[in-house]
């Protein structure tokens, strides 16, 4: 039995379960806050920074994935300092790979879009940084474009929490930091891909595509991980 | 081992240290001895051997004495004697003329090329004015030598914790001294304690934080380096006031000594009962690993360096929940900085009354800085809280060489801010540098002079920040690459007030929005110049001339 305790998210008071994120709480009650890194039934990492939310009380902006609601939180979900924030992770986002939509083939069925959109980021006013990156082609089904990925690292947690298979891991520091697959090696030579293909499911951009779809083609079913590993936690 | 047993082995010490006439100290600190200080050493005790004086003179290695930049540093006890600069071909001169004939060698004396020295140089105000209580042993004993450190009262704090105290005395003591944490953050020692010791699991752990890697901060390496042991038995009272087994010490790679001196402590007080299985026949076990950190800054960070040590990738994770609720492998963990274990014998030995009133009313103890830049004198400094910026950087530091004037400085390291002449009065605490703009930090202190262009500083410490970003979140990643990237478009004369009001609400943003530590103070070198040093950045803008255009950056 989970204990109820109050809080107050926007002024707006809540009677909640003890043990939930903020997220959560904000997700069932029907309070938006904008998510990436975020995949219901993956382990929260907190690092897209755009769930951020503010607290009384607590000088530090905190990350509403990982955070747990608390007795008599007064919570901010929006401000005009948080909005502002968002905004410039969004252009930050787009500067740091090489982001071009006309040839994606996630086009207009991308969660970077939807976002840009959705924290009305328009215009970016940083030089992009245009970084060099790799296309690996040589995996027999899929193919991983560093171009467009934005580290969100859905990819390493759904392989390594879902499937079990620990392909895919995080090499390097910064900026340079990249996804690799096994110890950095092509990955068509993958000794641990099962080629499940649900890092492709859960990836919200074109970094991860199957090689059967081009520009602006590209279908994601997300939604059938969160239903999988909901399926599992009930024992079905 | 017990206390009679420890006190017989000082009266053997002290019993052998009085038949010899003279104690030579040799500086093994990684500072001297990549100077040449090895061969002295050797030198000395060879000269000794030759004429005869081997029942006269002891010759021992020691750790670190403090004027690092005039090293390699010899002293000659009881005379309290320090020469400068030896090098082999000195050696004959000490040997024939000091430790022979009583006769100083006047021309070698500490200091003596800029002032007058008398040949009892701790007189000296580079000496006098310092209060010692972290470095008190080191220049003094042999820090390979448990035997000297038990000479030194060492091991009798954890004696007096263990048959005297209980765990709740012992966190009362460290809480009444009003320690703060000297990794940086000031975080209260005892109330840190007592939140561990609260938590109930089936194990707990403590963690020295030995990663040290603010760019030109080497106080930790010389505490390890010098006095391992009085870290190790700071490790040892902490885990028998949290009520833990196990304790880890992380050193960063790149400090060989420290690790070999600190492993060489371990094993040491293994041997002598005093680690490891019912310590000196108390119920109470404790025994100490090393990890070696493998070059990565963010692994100073308490969350990264719990994920080193459990052998995953060094990167942070947000926090609540803290370390001292969910740390090492999910368990309560106690996580200190050196400075901090190296305050704790002291502090249990005299009391924490004692230690509370050194200090200031908000920040008691002592301090130790490295002193660097544009100093006469830079190496390891110990004072007590309080003392003004400018007694540390002319009295005792010898001022700005060359005639040249001072301009900032620096405290911090990447996470800290710089403090111009104005405020050179300031007395040193973490609340007063704080409200001007920068932080304690783990003491560093970088002296800036006339020559120094002030955005080139922020620009050095944002290109560290950005080579050190873990890259885990956007505003740190990214931010500090374009916050770079526009510092370096200012320094060689190519922005516009556009990129000057952009660099600026990037700064605001990584501050606010970064996951770790590392991110939220990285923009203060940055906000911190641009508060004192505005129309620096204002010329720039116009055009940089030729001549103050820096290097370029090599990537």
């Amino acid at each position: 039995m989970a204990v109820k305790i109050l809080i107050a998210i926007d002024d707006r008071p809540l009677e909640v379960e003890s043990g939930k994120t903020i997220l959560e709480v904000c997700q069932e009650n029907k309070i938006d806050i904008p998510v990436m890194c975020h995949l219901k039934g993956l382990t929260d990492v907190g690092a897209c920074r755009l769930c951020l939310v503010e607290i009384e009380g607590i000088p530090k902006l905190l990350s509403s994935c990982t955070t747990k609601v608390a007795p008599n939180q007064k919570i901010k979900t929006q401000s005009e300092r948080l909005k502002k924030h968002q905004r410039l992770t969004v252009e930050l986002f787009f500067a740091e790979r090489n982001h071009i939509c006309s040839v994606c083939v996630a086009n207009n069925n991308c969660e970077l879009q939807d976002m840009a959109k959705s924290v009305s980021m328009d215009h970016v006013r940083f030089p992009y940084l245009f970084q060099p990156c790799d296309v690996d082609a040589s995996q027999g089904k899929y193919v991983i474009d560093h171009h467009r990925c934005i580290m969100c690292t859905r990819c390493v947690r759904v392989c390594s929490e879902v499937e079990g298979a620990f392909n895919w891991d995080v090499m390097g520091r910064g900026f340079k930091a990249r996804i690799i697959s096994d110890f950095s090696q092509p990955w068509g030579e993958s000794t641990t891909c099962t080629a499940c293909g649900k890092c492709l499911q859960v990836c919200p951009t074109g970094a991860l595509w199957p090689k059967n779809v081009s520009q602006g083609q590209l279908q994601k079913n997300p939604e059938s991980i969160m239903e999988l590993v909901e399926k599992r936690r009930m024992g079905i | 081992m017990n206390l009679k047993e420890l006190n017989d082995i000082a009266q053997k010490v002290r019993k052998k240290n009085e038949g010899f006439k003279k104690k030579v100290c040799v500086c093994c600190g990684a500072g001297c001895l990549s100077s040449g200080s090895e061969p002295v050493l050797k030198g000395l005790q060879q000269a000794v051997k030759d004429k005869g004086l081997e029942n006269e003179i002891e010759v021992i290695p020691s750790g670190c004495m403090g004027p690092c930049n005039q090293g390699p540093l010899v002293k000659v006890l009881p005379d309290q004697t320090i020469y400068q600069k030896v090098l082999e071909p000195q050696v004959t001169a000490i040997v024939e003329r000091h430790l022979s004939k009583q006769e100083v060698v006047t021309e070698m004396l500490i200091f003596s090329d800029s002032r007058e020295v008398s040949a009892d140089t701790s007189q000296d105000p580079f000496f006098k004015k310092q209060f010692k209580i972290v470095l008190q042993n080191c220049g003094n004993i042999n820090p390979e030598s448990i035997n000297d450190y038990i000479s030194v009262d060492g091991y009798r704090a954890l004696d007096k914790a263990l048959r005297l105290m209980s765990s709740e005395e012992v966190i009362a003591e460290i809480k009444h001294s009003r320690l703060r944490g000297r990794g940086g953050a000031g975080f209260p020692t005892g109330l840190k304690w007592e939140t561990v010791y609260k938590y109930v699991a089936s194990e707990k752990y403590v963690i020295c934080n030995g990663d040290e890697g603010d760019p030109g901060a080497f106080m930790d390496r010389s505490v390890l380096e010098g006095d391992p042991h009085r870290v190790l038995e700071g490790m040892a009272i902490a885990g028998y006031a949290i009520g833990a087994q196990k304790g880890f010490a992380y050193i960063r790679g790149e400090y060989p000594l420290a690790i070999k001196r600190f492993d060489q402590a371990i094993k040491q007080a293994r041997k002598l009962g005093l680690l490891g299985k019912n310590i000196m026949g108390t119920e109470f076990s404790f025994d100490v690993e090393i990890r070696i950190g493998a070059g990565a800054f963010v692994c100073g960070e308490e969350t990264a360096l719990i994920a080193s040590i459990e052998g995953k990738r060094g990167t942070p994770r947000p926090r609540p929940p803290f370390p001292a609720e969910s740390g090492l492998w999910g368990k309560p963990t106690l996580i200190n900085n050196v400075e901090t274990f190296a305050n704790i014998a002291p502090i249990i030995l005299r009391g924490g009354e004692w230690y509370s009133e050194i200090g200031t009313p908000k920040s008691a103890g002592t301090k130790v800085f490295a002193l660097a830049g544009k100093i006469q004198y830079s190496g390891l400094i110990e004072v007590p809280m309080g003392m003004s910026l400018r007694e540390i950087i002319f009295d005792i530091g010898g001022g700005v060489p060359g005639g040249k004037k001072f301009k900032a400085a620096q405290t911090g390291g990447p996470s800290g801010g710089c403090i111009p002449e104005e405020y050179l009065d300031t007395k040193v605490d973490y609340e007063s540098l704080v409200s001007l703009g920068s932080i304690m930090g783990s003491g560093g202190l970088i002296i800036m002079d006339e020559t120094s262009d002030m955005v080139d500083v922020a620009r050095f410490f944002m290109e560290f920040c950005m080579d050190e970003s873990c890259g885990k979140c956007v505003p740190c990643r990214v931010g500090t690459k374009q916050m770079y990237d526009l510092l370096s478009k200012i320094c060689f004369g190519k922005a516009r007030e556009y990129d000057l009001k952009l660099l600026e609400e990037l700064a605001v943003y990584v501050k606010e929005t970064s996951l770790c530590g590392l991110g939220m103070s990285a923009p203060n070198p940055l906000l911190s110049t641009l508060r004192y040093f505005r129309k620096e950045y204002v010329e720039h803008l116009k055009g940089t001339p030729a001549s103050q255009i820096p290097s370029l950056p090599v990537s």
